[in-house]
């Protein structure tokens, strides 16, 4: 199951380089450097040093007593990506991307963002790392989220917004690919999902790989054995794989929780591997939302970062290996599962973190009290609480 | 043999280069694209490239974006494009090529897809995100169905690559112009000279060169001719114009612009 380095960037049938001619001498001279220094001991010494004393790793493994408790079944870890520097574990794939960029002497690093989160993320990196960064973000979601257009200016990024089409996260990955395309000499590409044509699937996964690799240590020191399950959100589907990968040979379940949005039998949800069929965006053959003709559809979730009509290619492959259990939380259910979370335990997550909080609510009591639950917190809440609280005066609105 | 093998063959005998002309397929809708393919015969168009809009077309730039993106609104699909190829099938005899991304193909099936539009009269298919590595499918179903496949190079594909495209390319080549999107005006740049020039060496004949991405105006045209292009593909540039008409001008002003291309493919 385990698939250590993609063979022709292949998960089962999934993955591969589906891209315009422009970009393979720049999609080979990635892949040829991120071999040599994924192992080169200098490159993780560095690597290490910034996780740890810019970023803040490792997270805490939190034992979230007050949950488990209201529960009843399972004991509820909740794995803290949410103190990271820039408060989401966007963090671990930006400084890895920028620190490779810097090495393959790159001038100026592009990247897109949805809700905003990557987009600082890579302003931070490319800050800490002396790199100019530009962030390509849909014009709607710069609307969305201008705290966060502003955070990126700050941290001395500039955004671009995107007019074209529905002005979300998919349109700011075409337009970044448009930039890449044009610019391919100078100019290196930091996408933040484990999604697009290989290596990049493969290498934001080893990237994100130090939450599993930290899960599995921090569980055998205070519980003496792996988790039984773990649980994270899937949009593209970094946290996830991130959590997942490490753990792929061990007798742990897994679960992966996609945006339901207003309900996976509407229109109106991002739930690609659960509704979705096969077929190739963004450079990848991966599980996708699409119409029967292949046009790509508008995708919705209350959390932004979850709102896209693809998912990561080795998703796709541990779906239909049934290694993972992919399943999905409506909005309304990651609300509640955000207001359970800040209420009993002084956290607040993340809306799509939120998305795996509401399912590890819905199935710890199958577990039994000796057994033990991961939730990756991919991300802390400040960013959402407006949303929220509109979320919530709408509902009364309709209730009256 | 394939028609568009065939118009390359009766061009050289003539002493002409080609002019590929592209157009979005319900862009402004279908009438305005009927108007402008008979504006590209009358003006002597010697291969037409038809667009079937993708909702992300990233190797666009804003141009084919905005008309991809009209079209669609307008409820362009598969079973109105392969109608819209049968009625411009009627009217002319010109090799016509479809232009399209992967993922409709793979939609559908390579072969189902392949086979409904040579059946409805497309003679060859490009698609700018297929990369050769992953066209395994898709190169048996256009074998199998007798159609062309039109492979991209770019500045930046290394003389190796080229060759392995060549090997899996029939029709002829299409070479992009510049570092960018289609549409992209930009002025010359030498490392376009030297790719048409070592496209050319490399090449050696086996297959026609197609410049295109960028490609506006006659004088552009005319130089590309001079330094080896064996044709010429012009697309954002028609659908400027058609932007700017009233549908009932669209037929006479895209003939005239066409004539004004096809003048310098003609050797004087």
């Amino acid at each position: 199951m385990k698939i250590k380095y993609p063979k022709a960037g292949k998960f089962g049938e999934f993955g591969g380089r589906y891209i315009p001619e422009t970009l393979v001498p720049a999609v080979e001279e990635l892949e040829e450097a991120y071999l040599k220094f994924k192992n080169d001991k200098d490159f993780k010494n560095e690597l290490d040093y910034y996780l740890r004393e810019y970023a803040g790793r490792p997270t805490p493994l939190y034992f979230a007593k007050n949950l488990t408790e209201k529960i009843g079944g399972a004991k509820i870890y909740l794995k803290r990506e949410d103190l990271l520097h820039g408060g989401a574990h966007k963090i671990n794939n930006t400084l890895g991307q920028a620190l490779l960029a810097k090495k393959m002497k790159k001038k100026r690093i592009i990247a897109e963002t949805g809700a905003g989160q990557h987009g600082v993320a890579t302003a931070m990196a490319c800050a800490a790392l002396g790199l100019p960064s530009e962030i390509y973000m849909g014009y709607k979601d710069t609307q969305r989220q201008k705290l966060n257009v502003f955070r990126m200016n700050l941290l001395g990024s500039s955004v671009h917004p995107v007019m074209e089409g529905t002005q979300t996260l998919k349109n700011a990955i075409n337009e970044a690919i448009r930039d890449w395309i044009t610019n391919v000499k100078t100019t290196y590409y930091l996408l933040g999902s484990a999604v697009g044509p290989h290596p990049y699937p493969v290498m934001v996964r080893d990237f994100q790989s130090v939450i599993g690799n930290e899960i599995k240590s921090q569980m055998k020191e205070i519980e003496k054995k792996i988790p039984d399950a773990v649980i994270a959100c899937v949009g593209g589907g970094s946290n996830a794989i991130g959590t997942f990968y490490p753990l792929l040979d061990e007798d742990t379940e897994m679960f992966g929780i996609e945006a339901g949005g207003e309900g996976i039998e509407t229109d109106h949800h991002s739930a690609t591997l659960n509704a979705g069929s096969k077929g190739v965006l963004h450079g990848m053959l991966t599980y996708l939302l699409q119409d029967r003709e292949g046009q790509i559809l508008d995708t919705h979730s209350i959390a932004a970062g979850l709102d896209y009509p693809g998912v990561g290619p080795e998703h796709s492959y541990l779906k239909d290996n049934k290694r993972v259990k992919y399943d999905s939380v409506s909005d309304q259910n990651a609300i509640d599962a955000f207001l359970t979370l800040a209420k009993y335990e002084g956290i607040i997550p993340a809306l799509e973190s939120s998305h795996a909080v509401a399912y590890a609510i819905k199935i710890a009591r199958k577990f039994s009290k000796s057994n033990s639950i991961v939730i990756t917190l991919s991300g802390r809440g400040d960013k959402d609480v407006e949303v929220v609280e509109n979320y919530l005066n709408q509902n009364v609105k309709n209730k009256k | 043999m394939s028609k568009i093998k065939n118009k390359f063959l009766e061009l050289k005998s003539k002493k002409q280069k080609a002019l590929i002309a592209y157009v979005v397929a319900g862009y402004p809708n279908e009438n305005g694209t009927l108007s402008a393919i008979r504006g590209l015969v009358k003006g002597g168009a010697d291969i037409i490239e038809l667009g079937l809009p993708f909702s992300d077309p990233l190797a666009d730039g804003p141009v084919i974006q905005n008309a991809s993106y009209i079209a669609l609104q307008k409820g362009i699909n598969l079973s109105k494009f392969l109608s819209l190829v049968k009625k411009i099938r009627k009217e002319t005899d010109l090799p016509l090529v479809l232009m399209t991304y992967t993922n409709l193909l793979y939609k559908q099936g390579y072969d189902k897809f392949i086979s409904l539009a040579r059946k409805a009269g497309i003679n060859g298919f490009i698609l700018p995100d297929m990369a050769i590595e992953e066209a395994g499918e898709y190169l048996k179903a256009i074998r199998k169905n007798k159609a062309d496949s039109i492979f991209l190079i770019s500045p930046n594909t290394s003389p190796k690559r080229i060759k392995k495209i060549v090997s899996v390319s029939s029709g002829f080549l299409y070479l992009v112009s510049v570092f960018g999107t289609t549409g992209k005006k930009e002025k010359i740049q030498q490392y376009t000279i030297d790719a048409i020039k070592n496209t050319k060496k490399l090449v050696d004949g086996k297959i026609p060169i197609g410049v295109g991405f960028g490609i506006s105006n006659p004088k552009q045209a005319k130089f590309f001719i001079k330094k080896g292009a064996d044709a010429i593909i012009i697309g954002s540039a028609f659908l400027r114009l058609i932007e700017k008409l009233p549908q009932k001008d669209i037929e006479t002003k895209i003939a005239q612009f066409t004539r004004s291309l096809k003048a310098v493919t003609i050797s004087q």
